[in-house]
């Protein structure tokens, strides 16, 4: 067996292990790490197919910023598992749909072959001096720019809503302006008084 | 040293490559560990002459084999772990926080060709393999089911994420002007322009042109790697020691080696990055791996004169900084750079 294979498959094995620890274990801490042992193993294969600059993306953002915020709810939640349970059975059929879905769509990528799409020319090599980030950053900001900017955009729209929806004015808040602090002169805060000294 | 080579190679046959590599994986790592070891030795007598006392003078001849009793105290104490932790994952937490800090050494240029792993996308890699470390920070408070500990690692996880914004957006502006993610090549670059032509190269480097994201990226670097002002995560007056509070001997020594490996990596990537890395400063000295251990330390002891001097900041303070200052600067900024980079004025043709 080839190295490649091996790492392949020990990756794969891992991966699929994590992915269905994440919906078996009980505890949605475990559950989270779990998935972020997913996430790192899909980025193993990745780099396997040569998508370094996706695998390393895929590390960094899922891995490294939203499962960290994700963590950071999930370990404040006071979660209640038999409570979490009870909607199981009324859940049921759309979760049914939903696997359904997935299954179609899976078995549909597997069965390239039956479909045909074996057809399709096989990828050129990559030359000397090939560099994944070079060629994809090349895709998306010319071919697929009106695409790349209008997700850009739906990702703004999405994040100045959430902020939106969160803001408050709090009262009774004691907040400071720093720059307000730090432009304090002495004249602000003493008042030096000169008195006749007094006799008794 | 090819045909010195030969010999051990052969004997070695077919394992040779995963022999080889796992020979320099130990050439970074042991001086790596012994450069940890004094750091600290360095940082308590530093702060100790700021401070104008004397520092650890006791074990060895001025106090130099201080480190090493240190660390065979930590390596003799009972590891403890408490019985309502998460056991599994209590474990794990100063595994994780070790693992990234010696990982990302893989893809550092030490000289000019000088490198354990030469990737194209080496930044990138950084990028990625620090982002983990706030990982083991999180499970470790976590799995201590104890409140200081847990208190520290929301601090950590909302103080980590905010700052490793700026720094990417200052990266962001190095790689626009290198026009590449490979760290060899960043420096090389450095090493061109019309300073390095006149035998000014220490002009040349990225710090002049990004004197501003220079500066963000040092600060970034202090605050990711929760050292002071910016150590709330820990912060001994509020929180007793935050995520370590319930790690005892070796556990603890973890957590406590990544944090000065971490220094070392944030001070050897702004060498590399802002600093022209092993490259000389002047025309007429040859470039080489001294130049860039001097620069590293001299980031370092950066680290320790801003720990000496400065009050620990309070946390709204830290996130107004992260957010409301930095990530607008670095964000106008690469819009600086990028208009710089297309004008007839640019410095990088």
């Amino acid at each position: 067996m080839e190295f490649k294979t091996f790492v392949f498959y020990l990756l794969a094995t891992v991966m699929v292990f994590a992915a269905l620890r994440v919906v078996t274990v009980r505890n949605p801490v475990h559950a989270a790490l779990f998935l972020v042992l997913t996430f790192f193993n899909a980025a193993g294969i990745w780099l396997l197919l040569q998508a370094e600059f996706l695998a390393i993306v895929l590390v960094m953002v899922y891995v490294g910023a939203v499962m960290v915020l994700f963590l950071f709810v999930v370990m404040m939640l006071d979660i209640n598992i038999d409570r979490l349970r009870e909607g199981f059975w009324s859940y049921l059929p759309v979760g049914a749909v939903v696997g359904v879905i997935m299954l179609a769509e899976m078995v549909l990528v597997l069965s390239g072959p039956y479909f045909g799409l074996d057809a399709m020319p096989e990828p050129p090599a990559a030359q000397a001096g090939y560099s994944n980030t070079r060629e994809l950053g090349r895709v998306l900001y010319t071919e697929y720019v009106y695409p790349f900017e209008l997700a850009s955009l739906v990702l703004l729209v999405a994040m100045v809503a959430a902020v939106a929806l969160t803001l408050r004015k709090r009262t009774g808040s004691r907040h400071l302006d720093p720059a307000q602090q730090i432009a304090v002169k002495r004249a602000d805060r003493i008042a030096l008084v000169s008195m006749p000294a007094e006799k008794e | 040293m090819e045909a010195l080579l030969e010999p051990i190679a052969s004997l070695f046959g077919a394992a040779w490559p995963a022999v080889w590599t796992l020979a320099k994986i130990v050439a970074i790592i042991a001086p790596l560990m012994i450069a940890v070891a004094y750091l600290t030795y360095f940082e308590r007598k530093i702060i100790g002459y700021m401070q104008v006392r004397i520092g650890p003078n006791r074990v060895g001849p001025l106090g130099l084999l201080q480190p090493i009793a240190d660390g065979v105290k930590l390596l003799l104490k009972e590891v403890l772990v408490p019985s309502a932790t998460s056991k599994g994952l209590f474990i794990l937490g100063p595994i994780l926080a070790i693992a990234p800090s010696l990982a990302a050494w893989a893809v550092v240029p030490f000289w000019d060709g000088g490198v354990l792993a030469d990737v194209d996308a080496g930044l990138l890699f950084i990028l990625a393999i620090t982002s983990l470390e706030v990982y083991g920070v999180i499970i470790a408070g976590w799995a201590s089911n104890s409140k200081y500990p847990f208190l520290g690692t929301m601090r950590a996880a909302a103080q980590m994420v905010s700052y490793e914004l700026a720094m990417g957006f200052a990266l962001i502006c190095v790689l626009m002007i290198s026009a590449s993610l490979n760290l060899s090549e960043i420096v090389r670059v450095q090493g061109q322009g019309q300073f390095a032509d006149m035998g000014l190269g220490f002009l040349s480097w990225n710090w002049l042109p990004l004197f501003p994201m220079f500066v963000v990226y040092l600060i970034s670097g202090i605050a990711e790697t929760n050292r002071a002002p910016f150590d709330v995560v820990e912060g001994e007056s509020e929180i007793v020691a935050g995520h370590m509070v319930e790690y005892s001997g070796m556990t603890f020594a973890l957590f406590f080696l990544a944090e000065y490996a971490n220094m070392w990596l944030v001070s050897i990537l702004t060498s590399i990055l802002f600093l022209g890395g092993w490259l000389s400063p002047v025309g007429f000295l040859p470039d080489g791996f001294h130049w860039l251990a001097i620069k590293t330390s001299m980031v370092v002891l950066m680290f320790l004169w801003a720990r000496a001097t400065f009050p620990r900041f309070r946390y709204d303070h830290i996130m107004r900084l992260g957010w409301k200052v930095f990530l607008p600067v670095t964000l106008f900024w690469v819009l600086v750079v990028a208009v710089w980079i297309m004008s007839p004025l640019s410095i990088w043709n």
